[in-house]
């Protein structure tokens, strides 16, 4: 039975095409001459070189991390390129119409029509290509509401007060070994204002897209929702299906101010190589954000892809009555793994925070849970839930969960719950003895495991989260 | 012919369970299979259904015409076997519902019929609910989550009813139920009975047999059936147990 239920999650993966767009790529190599001259391509200002060459030099003096439930080999960061991007975008396009076509077309392929008038109703795009911003839809209603949403390149220029205050004030430079890579050479990403009081009119989505071979994906986004706002973004990701293995370093900074409200939803499926292990994007991911006052932050993301995941959205606590959520299901077939989980750091008095993470592993992978629930000395009346579950799909996989909790004081309730389960073959045979295909039992078992995650996404994408799963785990049982 | 069943062999990890069963079952007949523990009851049921591990090494079935021992699992089902479990597992997190609609609509699918649509679905589910006794609520509740024993094999009876087979293959759905419950089991059966369906009732006990009448009654030991009768059977196994028969198994 266990080679059944194996050979039920083997199923291509169909985002890895790849498109042939003439590109600007530079030759592999990361120095200081490689930071001014992606500072120089986007014709940044001084400061935000220095910034990045601030970056730069604790990066070198910097260990990469070797404490994550992890195998690979070592990177070189000395064999990627650090910049690519389509050439027609040289001209910088003003609208769609002037957009190279077999981009658009690319989006197309990936279920993202560009074009506004054929898109999900209410769900504004910015398509990440590569290192660039190819389009962002929906920009001008969205300024009608006074809410910003652009790469954050241009916000550079046009915002660059907002991005002086921001940038960097949830994840510093120096955070970590990634998060100082990505400081140094981030090419573009989206930035997201809010302004006080308003609800952003629509749903919010980068859609990011790998396509040069050896080039590195370093986006960083910034959310800042003013006081008393709220919103609700997406990002999704996708790559070509390629032998070698490829570097994806992003950093996401979330600012809710008091009263404000923002919910970040991830779909992600980056190529998670193949059925022996070979290829699949290394996804290496700070996410951080920080709640003041009555302001609430939520995760919820949905890991499918990538060969090897580390990645621990957080939530600063820092505001009194301060929110953080974190909904997450992990999915590691073959030979992928991963390594997340999520920080909640409690600072303010009667602070909330709730986890609820799903595990599964099928084929070899591996899987583990990390999290950390911190209540510092001033966070009376703290409280956290932690629900972690763990199920397994054949007996070659395995799953793991590393609980942190450290709890300074002492009117603060911290719970955690932990789970670990099989789909079994007794399952599997009701299923199939009321007329389902083994794959279709699989998909439903897994949906069901994962159901209290699902439902915090937003409608139209709890369905392509269920999809995915479906995709992702076909070849699971025979 | 619903079923015949030809000098079947079957094994379980590599022991011989079945030695030799013969039964033949015509349409809307009612065949109880007693017999002592251990004699292959419950091993028949899983053959038959295609449970994975359960493995026919001779001998021969057919099914409403068709070689069944060729046929996938599901494929089975969708042709009219059902099997009612002794022990229903939960499947946390995927509602009754969702479940239910699925098996509905793979069968309809399987005789090329469109989908149910979700409304006439849902009325149809609550109608089957208030057959056997089950509160609608359960119907959003996950598969035999939390569900009683009692209410657990209600609600396999209640699959029955929906999926409307041909063959139900009820395997000691009478173990652990109260007097109540089993009325309640017992008439979704009777309901059923329809002059066309066929049932293989296997029990421990004869108490069942008083509330589904059966037209033969076998008695399966060491794999293979050592008498046959009609309902008066069932009551001479009551009064002297199983041991009269030893001498019949070879």
């Amino acid at each position: 039975m266990t080679e059944e239920v194996e050979s039920l999650i083997r199923k291509d993966y169909a985002a890895g095409f790849h498109s042939s767009i003439e590109s600007e790529t530079l030759p592999p190599g990361l120095n200081e001459d490689v930071i001014r001259f992606i500072s120089a391509k986007k014709g940044e200002p001084e400061w935000l070189l220095e910034w990045r060459l601030k970056a730069f030099r604790s990066w070198q003096e910097m260990e990469e991390p070797t404490w994550a439930h992890v195998h690979y080999p070592e990177i070189d960061f000395q064999a990627v390129s650090y910049y690519s991007a389509p050439k027609s975008m040289d001209s910088k396009p003003k609208s769609l119409d002037e957009v190279d076509p077999e981009l658009l077309a690319t989006y197309e392929k990936l279920g993202i029509p560009l074009h506004e008038q054929e898109m999900l109703a209410g769900v504004a795009v910015d398509a990440v290509f590569d290192s660039v911003s190819v389009v962002t839809t929906f920009r001008e209603k969205l300024l009608e509401a006074g809410v910003i949403f652009c790469p954050i390149s241009e916000a550079v220029h046009k915002y660059p007060e907002l991005i002086k205050q921001y940038l960097g004030s949830v994840v510093p430079q120096k955070d970590n070994f990634y998060a100082a890579l990505n400081s140094a050479v981030f090419s573009d990403g989206s930035f997201v204002y809010i302004p006080k009081g308003v609800r952003c009119p629509m749903e919010l989505s980068t859609y990011f897209r790998i396509n040069e071979m050896n080039t590195g994906q370093f986006e960083r986004t910034l959310i800042v929702a003013d006081e008393g706002s709220y919103v609700s973004y997406l990002e999704g990701c996708t790559a070509p299906m390629r032998d070698e293995n490829q570097l994806h370093a992003a950093v996401v900074e979330l600012v809710a101010l008091d009263n404000a409200q923002i919910k970040y939803s991830t779909v992600q499926n980056w190529y998670p190589g193949n059925a022996e292990g070979k290829g699949g994007i290394y996804n290496f991911v700070t996410k951080r954000g920080v709640a003041h006052t009555n302001a609430k932050i939520s995760w919820t993301q949905v890991e499918t892809g990538s060969a090897v995941t580390w990645k621990y959205p957080s939530c600063i606590l820092k505001g009194d009555n301060s929110v953080g959520e974190f909904y997450s299901v992990a999915l590691t077939n073959n030979f992928q793994q991963a390594d997340t989980g999520t920080k909640m750091i409690h600072l303010g008095k009667n602070t909330r925070s709730t986890i609820v993470a799903k595990g599964i592993s099928a084929g070899r992978s591996d899987s583990a849970y990390r999290g950390l629930v911190r209540i510092n000395p001033g966070a009376e009346g703290g409280r956290n839930y932690t629900q972690c579950d763990s199920l397994l799909i054949g007996d070659r996989c395995g799953a793991h969960t590393f609980p942190y909790i450290e709890s300074k004081n002492p009117s603060a309730v911290v719970e955690h719950e932990a789970t670990t389960s099989k789909v079994s073959d007794d399952q599997l045979f009701l299923c199939q003895q009321r007329g389902l295909d083994a794959e279709k039992a699989v998909s439903m078992i897994v949906n069901g495991f994962c159901r209290e995650v699902f439902k915090e996404l937003p409608m139209e994408f709890a369905v392509e989260a269920g999809k995915l799963l479906e995709v992702s785990l076909e070849g699971s049982v025979g | 012919m619903m079923l015949n069943i030809k000098d079947l062999h079957a094994k379980v990890e590599e022991k011989d369970i079945l030695k030799g069963l013969s039964i033949e079952v015509k349409p809307g007949e009612v065949h109880a299979i007693m017999g002592p523990n251990g004699s292959g009851k419950s091993t028949m049921g899983n053959v038959l259904s295609g449970r994975p591990g359960y493995e026919a090494t001779a001998g021969s079935v057919t099914f409403k015409g068709h070689d069944l021992l060729e046929m996938e699992t599901e494929e089975r089902a969708r042709e009219g076997l059902f099997l009612a479990f002794q022990y229903p597992v939960e499947i946390p997190g995927v509602s009754n519902m969702e479940f239910l609609k699925a098996a509905v609509d793979a069968k309809r699918k399987h005789q090329g019929l469109d989908e149910i649509s979700s409304v006439d679905f849902l009325k149809l589910a609550r109608e089957t609910c208030k057959r056997v006794n089950l509160d609608a609520s359960f119907l959003k509740r996950g598969v035999n989550e939390g569900f009683s024993g009692g209410e657990k094999k209600r609600n396999e009876i209640m699959q029955m009813m929906l999926l409307e087979p041909d063959l139900c293959i009820l395997d000691e759905t009478d173990s652990g139920l109260d007097i109540d419950a089993l009325q309640v089991v017992a008439d979704g059966v009777n309901a059923m009975r329809d002059g066309k369906r066929s049932f293989l009732v296997v029990t421990h006990y004869q108490r069942l047999l008083d509330y589904i009448v059966p037209d033969y009654v076998h008695v399966l030991a060491g794999g293979r059936i050592v008498k046959s009768g009609d309902k008066s059977l069932a009551l001479e196994l009551e009064a002297k147990g199983y041991g009269w028969l030893e001498n019949e198994v070879v």
